[in-house]
């Protein structure tokens, strides 16, 4: 029997055009979807079902969309939770964050929560072995960390998994938006809000004392080669307090004397 | 001689059959508006002028196929009045004779030319063909020497009588009856692809027709993907294929082995139309690193996949450079059915490898291949406070910076061209934030949407200037907005730089200045070259600057891509070598100093040649340091 795979997509934003396309990291959910095998994968959307961005997805391959009709202002995480626990699909992927609204990555932990289900975040690669779900979770630096989770289950994709493939011209103009109204309350934390363009933060500079360009190659490597350490089965106060410290000698916060 | 009068019968009819039985195939394609009346017209200058100045290339061939093909197809029609219609005379006879031996010493050449068998050519049927063109003329010659008065007649069942027979059948089995089955088909299909000739009005045009041809993007079906897809002309121009493998020669990806080999691939669409079609019988050069053997297809069925006729890696390795294009003999179009094929896995399947699906994302998203902000294109020209056309309205020279001015290699050269047409006076401007990529990459991919978009914002922004012509540093540039704008209703005069800088040097508008280059090779980009004929105007720039010129073993409209044309360096499709070292290496066997380039890709991938070589230099930086040493 097929597994029933849903991707919750969301229009996305171009950094620098600011122009709407597909969400990254949405659409490597999709790709990774694609290619998990007996996997029956439908896209879901909450949102306005005329936004052609939304046929970026299609062009992928998946034959349609559905698009639970809300406002813009409205919150997603009701109307997709509902909809989600009518029904019921085995798996639920979804980028890691959105490319608009408040960005918090939210959104996959309430809809886990909603529908009662484990989250498993940042995932780069899943496979079905019977019920359960083996996954490659990415951590920084190239490491993964190999993870399996009975199904039914929500999961979460980064922008470090696999390269999301061309949207097909010919497949967006033909796959179908299937509409759903669906009724959402509004998010009234978010008008409240205005939105304006992100301030730069200043990047801190690493100096590198480096003769040679073998030898910036090797400072860079001996650095992503893992400085600090790896804490592993600590108590949560042990583990909790090496991260201050970290933060207080990086200057980040500093300690109250 | 009833028998051999029946033998000639029959081998005709049947060869007719054959011809009518193999056109069939031609017919699976799609229709095509084809002026058939026109094309006939035409047939004779067709094929004496414009084929035979690509067959002339080559002189061997050229004088060998001149003798077999001119001696057969004369002896032939005069054997139909000897010996078929049996018209009693000498002089026919005569002349029959003198037509034969023509064809023999031709087929002579054809052995020889095989011995020892060169890489390009191919096996199978090809290996066959001398003997069948000397049985045919040994067999005929006998027969003629009676009609001649110069042996007495023998009889049928005589010694004679029966060699002549054996050897007239098979020479007319191979020249005659399945001619249009077995090697000399390519005489037939060759024919009829010049009467047919899906880009007619390339015959005879002063320069290349290279502009690919808009596709509708309403058509249910996008590209490509079965052979049934092609125009039916398309079909039979693969099937005209003769495998000299000229195309093979000139191949970049082919030198580089990458798995492509452009003459396997005219042959595995040819062998496509087939039902149960395989390539187990193609007896040429392999895709470098591939088994033969091992593709399969037919009317309907994918041409692309991995164990379909045609591997993902093989079209993608095409730099689109058209060195096929201009070698072939039988004038077929490789770059047309690769794009064809490009179209269907970029449109409908999204299949398109390596980093080009996010470049394509990006040209979406913000008209740009890096994924910059318009506004940014002239952040390099910033203390040259480029006048923008927009605050001008008019001028005479709308200067098209394109993606080279993203790239720190190649605004150098941009910044050369501006000072010398500062040097020059020319009133020029910049779009600035209006100028958009103008798609070219993005066509050559396949993606035709993303292409048909952006030319038509660029023309829509073009029609609200005025200005007298357009000129960019980036041939590609060049190509699409002169060959390929029109089609959107952009018409304007556009000029490669190196075609401004050689007017400005002929008229004086420069200071005259003399380059301290040393020896400088001059690389021709295909986009200018081969697509667009100009091959002088960089020349006479460096030679008006007293530049020590030599040439490359390849030149001119022959020259060898760099290997950054058609996406290549984005689809990026493995190979044992890497064309740009390839072409390096024949610049360093000229002992050039420097090599000259006149594009931003060229210099791009030339740059990226490691190891001790000639520097890199476009022909503005070139002339800029000669002008200001004036
Ligand atoms: S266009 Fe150039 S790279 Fe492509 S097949 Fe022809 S010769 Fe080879
Ligand atoms: S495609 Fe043209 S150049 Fe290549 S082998 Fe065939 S006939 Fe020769």
């Amino acid at each position: 029997m097929a597994i029933d795979v849903v991707v919750l997509v969301s229009i996305g934003r171009h950094p620098v055009s600011g122009r709407a396309r597909r969400a990254d990291a949405d659409a490597r959910a999709v790709e990774l979807a694609l290619g998990i095998a007996g996997a029956h994968v439908q896209l879901v959307h909450a949102g306005d079902p005329d936004e052609p961005a939304l046929r970026d997805y299609l062009g992928m391959g998946a034959n349609a969309v559905t698009v639970l009709r809300m406002g813009p202002e409205a919150d997603p995480v009701s109307v997709l939770s509902a909809h989600l626990s009518s029904t019921k699909p085995q798996i639920v992927l979804a980028g890691t964050r959105a490319e608009g609204g408040e960005d918090s990555g939210l959104v996959p932990y309430l809809v886990a929560q909603a529908l009662n289900t484990p989250l498993v975040p940042g995932i780069v690669s899943l496979s079905l072995v019977g019920e359960r779900a083996e996954m490659l979770q990415g951590l920084p630096r190239g490491r993964r960390r190999s993870l399996v989770s009975p199904v039914p289950l929500v999961a979460t994709v980064p922008v470090m998994a696999p390269a999301p493939r061309m949207s097909a011209f010919g497949l967006a103009r033909r796959g179908t938006i299937a509409v759903k109204d669906a009724d959402a309350a509004a998010d009234a934390a978010r008008t409240a809000w205005t939105e304006g363009p992100a301030r730069r933060r200043p990047k801190r500079i690493k100096v590198m004392k480096a003769a040679s360009a073998a030898d910036r190659v090797r400072a860079v490597t001996e650095m992503a080669a893992g400085k600090g350490k790896v804490l592993q089965n600590v108590p949560p106060e042990e583990a909790a307090k090496a991260i201050f410290d970290y933060l207080v000698t990086e200057g980040i916060i500093q300690a109250k004397p | 001689m009833i028998l051999l009068q029946g033998l000639i019968g029959i081998c005709v009819a049947v060869g007719a059959a054959c011809a009518l039985w193999r056109a069939r195939r031609w017919f699976r394609g799609r229709p095509a508006k084809v002026d058939f009346l026109r094309g006939l017209l035409r047939f004779p200058q067709s094929y004496f002028v414009d084929l035979h100045h690509i067959v002339a290339r080559d002189p061997y061939t050229a004088r060998m196929h001149v003798m077999v093909a001119g001696g057969f197809t004369a002896a032939f029609l005069l054997t139909l009045a000897v010996h078929l219609f049996d018209i009693d005379s000498r002089g026919l006879a005569w002349l029959l004779l003198a037509f034969l031996v023509l064809m023999g010493a031709g087929a002579a050449f054809v052995a020889l030319r095989r011995r020892p068998k060169p890489a390009r050519l191919s096996a199978g049927g090809f290996s066959r063909l001398p003997w069948s063109l000397f049985a045919f003329a040994a067999a005929f010659f006998l027969a003629t020497l009676p009609k001649a008065g110069l042996v007495a007649p023998f009889a049928a069942f005589s010694v004679p009588g029966i060699v002549v027979l054996v050897l007239a059948a098979w020479g007319c089995a191979e020249m005659v009856a399945f001619l249009p089955l077995g090697p000399m088909k390519h005489s037939f299909a060759g024919a009829m692809h010049l009467i047919c000739h899906p880009r007619f009005q390339r015959l005879g045009a002063a320069r290349p027709d290279s502009g690919l041809k808009p596709l509708d993007l309403e058509l249910p079906k996008l590209g490509v993907e079965a052979p049934s897809d092609f125009k039916w002309n398309q079909l039979l121009g693969f099937d005209a294929c003769v495998q000299c493998g000229r195309c093979e020669v000139v191949c970049p990806a082919f030198a580089a082995e990458l798995p492509l080999n452009p003459k396997k691939l005219i042959q595995d669409l040819a062998r496509a139309v087939d039902p149960g079609a395989s390539d187990a019988a193609y007896a040429g050069s392999p895709y470098p690193g591939r088994p033969v053997g091992q593709a399969h297809g037919g009317p309907s069925r994918p041409i692309i996949g991995d164990d379909a006729m045609i591997h993902p890696d093989t079209l993608w390795s095409c730099t689109t450079c058209r060195a096929c294009v201009q070698e072939c003999p039988m004038m077929i179009e490789h770059v047309d059915a690769i794009v064809d094929l490009r179209r269907f896995q970029a449109l409908e399947k999204g299949a398109v490898p390596g980093k080009a699906p996010l470049v394509l994302a990006e040209l979406r998203a913000t008209d740009t291949q890096c994924g910059a902000a318009l506004a940014s294109r002239l952040d390099w020209a910033a203390d040259l406070s480029l006048p923008l056309i927009s605050a001008k309205g008019e001028c005479d020279v709308l200067l098209w910076l394109g993606e080279g001015a993203f790239d720190l290699r190649n605004q150098r050269t941009l910044r050369a061209l501006v000072r010398l047409m500062r040097h020059a006076k020319i009133d020029f401007a910049v779009l600035g934030e209006e100028e958009l990529d103008t798609g070219d990459l993005a066509r050559r991919l396949g993606d035709e949407a993303t292409f048909q978009d952006l030319a038509k914002r660029n023309a829509a922004t073009l029609a609200k200037y005025r200005f007298r012509r357009i000129v960019t540093a980036d041939p590609h540039v060049f190509h699409s907005l002169r060959n390929e704008y029109p089609a959107f209703g952009a018409r304007h005069e556009v000029m490669h730089h190196t075609m401004l800088l050689d007017e400005l040097v002929s008229q004086g508008a420069l200071p005259k200045g003399k380059s301290s280059a040393g020896k400088t090779t001059y690389h021709d980009p295909c986009y200018l070259g081969r697509y667009n004929g100009e091959i002088r105007a960089p020349r006479a720039v460096l030679d008006a600057i007293g530049v020590e010129r030599v040439e490359m073993e390849r030149s001119g409209m022959r020259s060898m891509c760099c290997g950054g044309g058609g996406g290549a360096p984005v689809t990026d499709i493995a190979g044992k070598k890497r064309i740009p070292d390839v072409r390096m290496e024949q610049a360093r066997e000229t002992g050039a100093a420097v090599v000259a380039v006149a594009c931003p890709n060229c210099a791009v991938m030339l740059e990226g040649v490691v190891g001790p070589r000639p520097e890199v230099v476009d022909v503005a930086e070139l002339l800029l340091q000669a002008v200001e040493a004036a």
